[in-house]
């Protein structure tokens, strides 16, 4: 990697730390240990089943929630206290600056995944009692939870490029939202007609697919993902996040730093 | 070899909501500073001094012409390398420690590891934070933050420094402070581009200005060549309650409060007024600049501009 993105990627993780982004973490400890106890008490044969599918999913929505709030203030807040300045007036690109950006927070995403990881199992053998080879499939589900925060992180530095931070954070917890429900979007654009179908259609395709991202509930109920999946979403989500990225960095490449 | 030649540098903004309509911020601007020079960019508020300053530095695209830095293209970014900047009442990182800060500009600037350290200490000596370069800098006062900025923008060992407003908000020992800073850095070798609205610091520390005004340069030139039409004025304090006869022949506006006379007049006056009072043996309180040569000069030239539009409207 370039050296200067690799400054100001670590940069950024070290502001992330710095304002307390990790102190989730806590929040998300105290909501596993308490969902653990409870489940252990009244699920009884399906505690397993409970706890990976609540744990996956407050690892997702945490992940999300952390990667809009911080990706929409990454490139407005800068401009806003003119701390840009001082960084463009070095022999420092407008493309670095993005790609370095992107991942200093995918890098900060990363380190909250892996701890918010541990909590998971940690839950999971504290209502198991043991681990089992298909828990190995957890890992897949948290890769994919890795690749739509990517996504995600991508989006909100796209949309943070060209508006304001409140609306670059409407524009993309309503891409989540709608991403989640790609798969339905897809089915109603096949059993549409004319025009409607046409839009459904390119709607579909346009959004983030989270819905082929998501096999929280396949690796809750022990099912494998295939090696093909992986590789396809993979793709996918670097694919996406590039053509994002691209997008970002073309709009700011143009703006005027008032 | 120049060290900044801008060649018909203009920026027009679109202001308005539905139909956008052109606003001129800085008509063609044609400038060149040599290398070694304290330069000074003067004008009053909102006359165009920061847009130039960050076209420069390549925050904001101009609508027209091009610029030459230290002999390169101004948007090449290895010329960036080679150049200081200090915006005006700057903002940095306050999460970080100003040892922190200095050492991440360091990076991005391509200062070598080896010598990073090395660098970082000698200028946080220089402008006296060395004592408090573990602190986070959103403890920082106004100040304190000023002289950070001046740190950054010296740190890589730049041969063109730019700084917007480096007096502002520094009380008069930090503001002393950093005109002794300047006259290091022109001992130095180096070419200080600095853009002020108080006259008092540009005349003391420019080898030349140029003066704009509503986007329009008004006038450039060494401070002596561009005020030798105009004289500065004078105030000239002394004990007593009788203005000498003399002293009414130096065309002076004299104006007797209680047990002192107060005597405005121009600073070619100044010497006689000394010999009137020394003959006298009256006891003179003080000798104050009100408007220097040119602070003069400036007023004249924006009048002039004032008058200039009046006409041709």
């Amino acid at each position: 990697m370039n050296a200067r993105i690799a400054y100001i990627a670590s940069n950024t993780f070290r502001e992330a730390v710095r304002d307390r982004v990790l102190y989730n973490l806590i929040a998300f400890a105290l909501l596993l240990s308490a969902a653990a106890v409870l489940v252990a008490q009244i699920s009884i044969g399906i505690e397993r089943l409970v706890v990976v599918n609540l744990g996956l999913t407050a690892v997702t929505l945490f992940g999300i929630v952390i990667a809009i709030f911080i990706g929409i203030g990454l490139v407005s807040k800068e401009i806003e206290k003119r701390t840009l300045y001082t960084v463009l007036s070095r022999p420092v690109r407008r493309w670095e600056f993005i790609v370095g950006k992107f991942f200093g927070l995918a890098g900060t995403l990363v380190v909250n995944t892996f701890f918010m990881a541990i909590g998971v199992f940690g839950a999971l053998f504290y209502v198991a009692h043991k681990f089992t080879a298909t828990d190995a499939y957890i890992l897949v589900a948290l890769y994919f939870i890795i690749l739509e925060f990517l996504i995600i992180c991508s989006l909100s530095l796209l949309f943070s490029s060209f508006s304001t931070p409140l609306l670059a954070a409407i524009f993309a917890f309503a891409l989540f939202i709608i991403g989640s429900f790609a798969d339905d979007l897809r089915g109603f654009a096949a059993l549409s007609h004319g025009i409607t179908r046409w839009f459904a259609t390119a709607a579909a395709y346009l959004v983030p697919n989270f819905s082929a991202l998501n096999v929280i509930s396949a690796v809750a109920h022990q099912q494998s993902v295939g090696a093909q999946l992986i590789l396809q979403n993979t793709l996918y989500a670097l694919f996406y996040s590039t053509m994002a990225l691209s997008g970002a960095v073309l709009i700011f490449e143009r703006r005027n730093l008032k | 070899m120049s060290a900044i030649e801008i060649l018909g540098l203009e920026k027009i903004y679109r202001v308005g909501f539905w139909r956008k309509r052109p606003k001129r911020a800085l008509q063609p601007l044609h400038l060149t500073v040599e290398e070694g020079e304290v330069f000074g960019f003067l004008g009053p508020n909102g006359a165009g001094k920061t847009t130039t300053l960050k076209m420069l530095m390549g925050l904001v695209f101009p609508s027209g012409g091009s610029a030459r830095i230290l002999g390169r293209e101004w948007t090449d970014p290895e010329v960036k390398a080679q150049i200081g900047f200090l915006p005006e009442q700057p903002y940095f990182y306050d999460y970080l420690t100003a040892h922190e800060l200095l050492d991440y500009y360091g990076q991005l600037s391509g200062v070598p590891a080896k010598d990073r350290k090395r660098r970082v200490e000698e200028v946080l000596l220089r402008v006296g934070l060395t004592d408090v370069k573990g602190m986070q800098l959103r403890k920082f006062s106004k100040g304190m933050l000023q002289r950070v900025g001046i740190a950054q923008a010296i740190l890589h060992n730049p041969k063109l420094v730019f700084l917007d407003e480096p007096m502002s908000g520094l009380d008069p020992l930090g503001r002393r402070e950093v005109r002794d800073l300047i006259q290091q850095l022109k001992q130095e070798g180096k070419t200080v581009f600095f853009s002020t609205h108080i006259l008092s610091d540009a005349e003391a520390l420019c080898d030349r200005v140029a003066i704009i005004h509503k986007g329009e340069l008004k006038g450039v030139g060494a401070v002596e060549e561009l005020t030798a039409s105009v004289q500065g004025r004078v105030e000239v304090i002394w004990h007593g309650t009788q203005v000498p006869a003399a002293m009414k022949g130096l065309g002076a506006e004299c104006y007797v409060s209680g047990d002192t006379v107060r005597a405005v007049m121009d600073e070619r006056m100044q010497d006689a007024a000394i010999d009137v009072l020394r003959r006298e043996r009256i006891r003179l309180i003080a000798i104050t600049p009100l408007r220097t040569s040119l602070e003069a000069y400036f007023v004249e030239r924006l009048q002039h501009s004032q008058t200039t539009a009046g006409t041709s409207a």
